[in-house]
């Protein structure tokens, strides 16, 4: 029996797959999104009656590419002449696979074209590859309503007016736009992580499309199997009073081993075929962490050199600030808060929980407590607010 | 086929360029518009002399007042443009990088309305 719920799935998974091939059939961004809309309002219609489809997708394509037909024909009878000519151009049926994985690669191209800022990416490649709604990104991003369609609308038309193309990049350009999708969709992925759930599956689906479509781009391996990596530890990550617990504390029982199991194995394959990159560095210093039964048992030797590897790639603070942690526990805090305080990272509330924990544990009590209150202040995610507060009050306490 | 704009975005307190150094502007200038002519893609293009020689027009009732210009002061002005057709965005950028290269300075790069 089909219900509500069923039709719901076929969403969640196969809406960009069907706008895509309409993007294609149709070469209008707006009429491709109305037509697949029609379709799945069909699907909810009909679908208690007649059951599910044997292939929903294929069923949704060609649903929504009829309802196309029949729009433009409606259309015809008002403006003949510019409805028929959109005709002549419409090739036959839409082929339901080759193509059609390529049509997917081709929109997630269009939605990250570096021509579009990157909100505008990101909101694009949620709306159109995702099927989220333009009031979960607005929720998702924190931003009002209107101001998310409005961005949406924007970048829409920019890519009608300006003709931002539809299709793969040339070999030359890719590794750049390669780079471009797949910070959309870390962006993505670390906004779920702040505590939007709905973001981290979109993000890790997409992840996962991308290595289905592009299985010899080591740093879209390298991008999925962080993701799965660090989602690993979702359950641990907080307490059950919502509060952040970081990782030496967190119960190794509560990591979901299926997920580090596959990440794991995608950290292998980025290792044999040795094209090391930003996102497989990354990848495997948490898979290092997932190796360890317990924090003791943590190779920091290893972390260590891959941070320093990882700096080699994209020497940013920020990857000082973390390569510095490790450092802390191979030789020593002292060490590690001099490499801190040279760091100009004011207002990234990590560097000063960081600072803090360093701190604490060479005794510099008085100056840890001002460090984490500064975390607070900085801190935008109540788990970590309330995982900072409590260590501030515990060293008030002693 | 669209049409775009690659505009010249000039700083307004930039050092002009010493006439060795204009020289070799001209030359790469040229060659780029003899490539985008080679291409089919060549329009129109020009420098344009300093924004202290416009001249701006304004309605004013059933009138026309005439001032001496620019029509806004800026941190940059418009120092030249070319007008080119290109496939879609992409073959306008790969153009527009082109321009930049011969230039040294920022490329706008604007599609006109309906000329597909």
């Amino acid at each position: 029996m089909a219900d509500a719920v069923d039709v719901e799935a076929v969403f969640r998974s196969e809406y960009g797959r069907a706008v895509s091939v309409l993007v294609r059939f149709l070469g209008d961004i707006d009429l491709a999104e109305e037509a697949v809309q029609d379709a799945f309002a069909t699907a909810v219609q009909r679908w208690p009656e007649t059951g599910v489809p044997p292939s929903p997708a294929g069923w949704i394509i060609t649903t929504a590419r009829n309802r196309a037909i029949d729009r433009l024909r409606r259309e015809a009878k008002r403006d003949e002449r510019q409805a028929e000519a959109t005709l002549l151009n419409t090739p036959d049926a839409p082929a339901e696979e080759g193509p059609v994985r390529d049509d997917r690669l081709r929109l997630i191209f269009t939605c990250c074209h570096p021509a579009l800022a990157t909100p505008a990416q990101v909101a694009l490649t949620l709306r159109l590859l995702g099927g989220l709604t333009t009031p979960q990104i607005a929720r998702a991003f924190l931003v009002p309503e209107p101001t998310m369609a409005q961005r949406l609308v924007r970048a829409k038309a920019k890519i009608r007016d300006a003709r931002i193309p539809y299709r793969l990049p040339r070999d030359a350009d890719l590794p750049d736009r390669l780079q471009g999708v797949l910070a959309v969709v870390y962006l993505i992925f670390n906004q779920g992580y702040e505590g939007t759930p709905e973001l981290t599956s979109e993000a890790l689906r997409l992840g996962r499309l991308l290595t289905d479509l592009m299985p010899d781009e080591p740093e879209a391996v390298g991008l999925l199997a962080l993701m799965l990596l660090v989602d690993s530890r979702r359950d641990a990550r907080q307490d059950e009073h919502g509060e952040l617990v970081p990782l030496p504390e967190q119960d190794r029982a509560r990591w979901n081993r299926e997920l580090i199991a596959e990440g794991q194995s995608l950290v292998r394959r980025c290792l044999r075929r040795n094209q090391p990159g930003p996102y497989q560095i990354q990848a495997a210093i948490q898979a290092v962490h997932s190796d360890a039964a317990t924090a003791e048992a943590t190779d920091w030797g290893q972390i260590l050199s891959l941070y320093d590897q990882l700096t080699a790639f994209t020497p940013s603070p920020v990857v000082a600030l973390n390569r510095a942690v490790a450092v802390a526990e191979t030789e020593g805090p002292r060490r590690a808060l001099d490499l801190v305080d040279a760091l100009d990272l004011d207002g990234y509330h990590v560097f000063h929980a960081v600072r803090a924990d360093l701190l604490r544990r060479l005794g510099r009590d008085t100056e840890a407590v001002r460090a984490y209150e500064t975390a607070v202040e900085r801190a935008e995610s109540p788990a970590e607010r309330a995982f900072l507060e409590r260590r501030r009050r515990e060293l008030l306490r002693t | 086929m669209t049409y775009y704009l690659l505009s010249v975005v000039t700083p307004t307190d930039g050092t002009p360029p010493g006439p060795d150094e204009m020289a070799q502007i001209m030359r790469n200038v040229e060659a780029f518009n003899q490539e985008l002519r080679d291409a089919g893609a060549w329009v129109f293009a020009g420098g344009l002399h300093s924004p202290d020689t416009a001249t701006v027009l304004r309605p004013k009732g059933a009138d026309i007042l005439v001032s001496d210009g620019p029509y806004a002061e800026g941190k940059e002005y418009l120092g030249g443009l070319s007008l080119i057709r290109a496939h879609d965005l992409d073959a306008a950028l790969e153009w527009g990088r082109k321009a930049v290269r011969a230039i040294g300075l920022p490329v706008e790069v604007r599609p006109f309305v309906d000329s597909h």
